[in-house]
């Protein structure tokens, strides 16, 4: 009786744990494999090189990271992770790439703001000095951080590589404001800017950020060609691994306790057996 | 705690401290030979799976206090920081995020095999009343933990549940604002709660003391609903109920486990990565999935005042469940008709649950449009959560009174030891019923 | 749910069954359960040693240049102090002739500076008794006085006086170019 009580709950609780339908639209997010899906996915490394290398000259001009700092680049799991140098602020390629970015410090005998290359424990520059500054530079909406960007929006990296690879021209009928780009992967109500048929308002919304991929925008290092489909999907792939840098090591622990747990609970169980088995009940 | 005690001291220093301090007299009477009727089953192991909940959030609690900066512009950043540098605080701060709807699950199942084997009932009200304070202390700490990590669904639900009690007639706006600390939800805000939801778990642990205290004086109910009416009916709580709740512990791990180490965002908003934004609201408010049968009870009244008298009254309904139950049996083993009842109850409040979980406009079947009653078409979330909030309240203040008046139970056993012995090829309740019947 | 097996046999000594074999299965799952509370404190204890962020902190590069003749300079240093000194000719030699004193805990002035770089004195600023800072140019021996419990330091930091039982630490630093280190 309990069980059928109990099949009816799984029901109910597939029905309730169904993604909510919200009052905007969304085109269906493109679905891309990626290495470090599953329970034993790990991040490709070289994807992820390449994946900061496009933050690095492309995003990074107008989107912030706050929560990373240099070092995490070359921690255990990370992109520029090398084994000789288990501390990541002695990792030599991490130090040189902090050195590359200018951080702004205070002069130990002035006291004046002065600019000096990063080291490893500093914190990803900001492009724009606070927030008003980058709203302001930025046609009003300052562009989000993307520190923990994969966790932020439902879908994760199939919703980054979605926007950056969605953007299409505008549906016949669509009237997008200028400087505004019409992105069927974002979420909007076009209700109001729409002439055409209201059964029909085309999905997705207007993002203020324009196309900011192109073709042979980044050089690759190795010899992957530079699309706007891998920039896009790796980049998505950096930002996924800065959003939960210790996933790698969460799911490797997981296996450990999880297989742990299933000899514990075979043990008990015969302990259970034995323990019980002169008594009726 | 109760009964006779059989602990010996065996030891000079047994001897000496039992005449001091008896408290290994205590946890041998409470934990080692508490009598316990033999025919428990799983259902009875979420008690001690409660208990190792309260435990585990206790303690990742703590750990994550060392860590968190309770100021709203630290909270998110240290909560991220905890997840980042700190030595395996992903592990504790996921455990204790996790370990929040694990102890949600655990509660409602404990609360449902009380509703289904009638355990509530006379003589355990005091124990049963005193579950429904833990419950609505696990609500309470539940709630103000998720305002800590400081995200956007954190601080617009703050923002709605406080608002609640501004519904409250004349004194509503000044207890908001006595809540709040100003005149919205900030600092002083983020820091009482921070300070009570780290307060509330040890009142929590307070009143299981009692809890288990009001256990211990009329001694388990079981699935038969029939007092245990000789030793023959019990068997000592160890070894045998110590290794069958340590198994069922170990199971409810894996489960745990799995959201732990392989989906740990599931049950949490990706609006909650986002840092609290007064200025702008998530397109979609909705609370933990624990809360979301009350959230629909609370939506379904077009009325502010009444959605949260409604809301509330649907938690204290159950504190007075023992006195509307007029059944002379326990156990729903033998009340056949009941328990479909029961059954339904169970299904209407997942259906709260999935009205919660969507807006009050949106169609329950997509695409057909009925009629408009009142102020939605009734293929609407919000008539279904009305229909299903007034078949939550019918079912306990009507069909428990009226249904223990009028139905006809099956034969109850003589004893615990009765249907085992005499049907050995089943201890459960259809095939005791059927042959009672033949 | 159902546990189906019933035996009306509430003999625990049943026949047939070897104690031993028992026993073992309880041993070995109540092992198991202390193994994993034991596997799990690990985490729940090693959270309190230093995070990513404070080990990344850890060394710092200075620039001796801006420390004059005969003074110190202090920076913080892993939260403690570092006290960065550029002694005289005349401290030096202070120093150099007390190598061979009565010394609580002997060294010579050469093991506690860079060849070549016996002007630059770099010390842990904590006295050794009890963690207090000392004061410069305090005590008889020209060098250092701790304000809490007395203890004397000479020139080169080394305890000559008072309850300290330890010469001031030097760290571990690295000259990167004439006038500046890396310490840690």
């Amino acid at each position: 009786m309990l069980r059928k009580g109990l099949t009816l709950a799984a029901f109910g609780l597939a029905l309730v744990a169904g993604p909510a339908m919200a009052a905007t639209t969304q085109a269906e997010l493109k679905d891309i494999h990626w290495s470090f899906e599953g329970p034993f996915g790990k991040f490709d490394q070289v994807q992820l090189q390449r994946g900061y290398k496009v933050y690095r000259e492309v995003c990074s001009a107008c989107h912030s990271m706050n929560l990373m700092y240099f070092r995490n680049l070359g921690q255990k799991g990370g992109p520029f992770y090398d084994p000789k140098y288990p501390n990541p602020n002695e990792n030599p390629y991490v130090k040189s790439l902090a050195h590359d970015i200018q951080v702004g410090d205070i002069d130990q005998d002035t006291g004046d703001p002065v600019k000096r290359p990063a080291t490893p424990a500093d914190k990803f520059a900001a492009p724009f000095p606070n927030e008003v500054a980058a709203a302001a530079s930025n046609g009003g909406k300052a562009p989000p951080d993307l520190s923990v960007m994969a966790k932020a929006r439902e879908g994760g990296p199939a919703y980054i590589y979605s926007i950056l690879t969605g953007f299409v021209t505008p549906p016949a009928g669509l009237t997008i404001p200028a400087g505004k780009y019409y992105n069927p992967y974002f979420p909007g109500d076009l209700s109001g800017s729409w002439t055409g048929s209201p059964d029909h308002v085309p999905q997705g919304g207007v993002i203020g950020m324009p196309p900011p991929l192109a073709p042979n925008k980044v050089t690759f290092d190795d010899k992957t060609p530079s699309t706007v489909a891998n920039q896009a999907r790796d980049v998505a792939a950096f930002l996924a691994w800065a959003a939960e840098p210790k996933m790698e090591e969460r799911k490797q622990f997981g296996l450990g306790a999880m297989i742990y747990l299933v000899i514990f609970s075979v043990l008990l169980w015969f302990s259970y057996r034995r323990i019980w088995r002169n008594v009726a009940h | 705690m109760s009964g006779h005690s059989t602990y010996e001291p065996k030891t000079g220093f047994e001897r000496w401290l039992d005449m001091r301090l008896p408290v290994i007299r205590m946890a041998y009477d409470t934990v080692l030979t508490f009598p316990t009727p033999k025919n428990l089953n799983y259902w009875w192991t979420f008690g001690g799976i409660l208990s190792l909940c309260l435990g585990i959030q206790i303690v990742t609690g703590i750990i994550l206090a060392m860590h968190y900066v309770p100021h709203v512009d630290y909270a998110f950043n240290s909560v991220e920081r905890i997840m980042r540098d700190v030595n395996y605080g992903w592990l504790v701060r996921y455990i204790h995020a996790t370990g929040a709807s694990m102890f949600f699950l655990a509660v409602y199942i404990h609360i449902c095999r009380n509703l289904y084997y009638g355990s509530y009932k006379a003589p355990r009200e005091v124990l049963w009343i005193l579950g429904c304070v833990i419950y609505l202390l696990m609500m309470a700490t539940a709630f103000m933990g998720y305002v800590l990590p400081w995200g956007q669904m954190s601080f617009h639900g703050t923002v709605v549940i406080t608002n609640l009690f501004g519904a409250i007639p004349v004194i509503g706006p000044s207890i908001t604002t006595w809540l709040w600390g100003g005149f919205a939800v900030d600092d002083p805000t983020l820091n009482r709660f921070f300070s009570l939801h780290y307060l509330l778990p040890f009142v929590i642990a307070g009143v299981v003391v009692l809890h288990i205290w009001a256990l211990h004086v009329p001694g388990n109910n079981n699935p038969t609903g029939v007092n245990v009416k000789s030793k023959e009916d019990t068997v000592p709580f160890h070894p045998y109920y110590t290794v069958k709740d340590g198994f069922a512990i170990s199971v409810f791990l894996i489960l745990f486990g799995f959201f732990v180490f392989w989906f740990p965002t599931a049950l949490l908003s990706p609006d909650n990565s986002i840092p609290a934004n007064p200025l702008v609201t998530p397109a979609h408010i909705v609370p933990e999935w624990y809360f979301l049968p009350f959230y629909a009870i609370l939506r379904s009244i077009p009325n502010k005042l009444g959605g949260v008298i409604m809301m509330f009254s649907a938690i204290a309904v159950l504190f007075v469940l023992p006195w509307l139950d007029t059944s002379k049996v326990r156990s729903m083993r033998y009340r056949p008709t009941i328990r479909l009842y029961f059954f339904i109850f169970l299904l209407v409040c997942l259906v709260l649950g999935f009205c919660g979980a969507h807006e009050p406009a949106e169609q329950v079947i997509p695409g057909v449009t009925t009629f408009t009653l009142g102020d939605y078409d009734l293929n609407t979330m919000v008539w279904l959560s009305r229909v299903a909030a007034l078949y939550y309240f019918a079912y306990f203040l009507l069909i428990t009174p009226i249904m223990g008046l009028t139905e006809t139970p099956l034969p109850v056993p003589e004893s615990i030891s009765e249907p085992v012995l005499s049907h050995p090829a089943s201890g459960s309740a259809q095939a005791a019923a059927a042959s009672n019947k033949g | 749910m159902s546990d189906t097996v019933v035996r009306t046999n509430p003999d625990p000594q049943a026949p047939g069954e070897d104690p031993n074999r028992r026993d073992f299965i309880h041993i070995v799952a109540s092992v198991a359960a202390l193994g994993a509370v034991g596997g799990l404190a690990w985490p729940f204890i090693d959270q309190m040693n230093p995070a990513g962020d404070t080990l990344a902190l850890a060394s710092i590069e200075f620039d001796l240049s801006k420390v004059v003749e005969g003074q110190q300079v202090a920076v913080k240093w892993r939260g403690k102090p570092l006290f960065v000194r550029y002694r005289t000719p005349a401290e030096i030699a202070a120093a150099v002739k007390d190598d061979h004193a009565d010394l609580r805990d002997p060294q010579t002035d050469e093991s506690r500076h860079k060849p070549g770089k016996p002007q630059y004195l770099i010390l842990i600023g904590v006295c050794t008794h009890l963690g207090c800072v000392p004061n410069f140019k305090g005590g008889d021996y020209g060098g250092w006085l701790c304000p809490c419990h007395g203890s004397v330091y000479d020139t080169s930091g080394r305890i000559r006086k008072g309850p300290a039982p330890k010469n001031l630490a030097v760290p571990d630093y690295a000259f990167l170019s004439d006038t500046k280190i890396k310490v840690g």
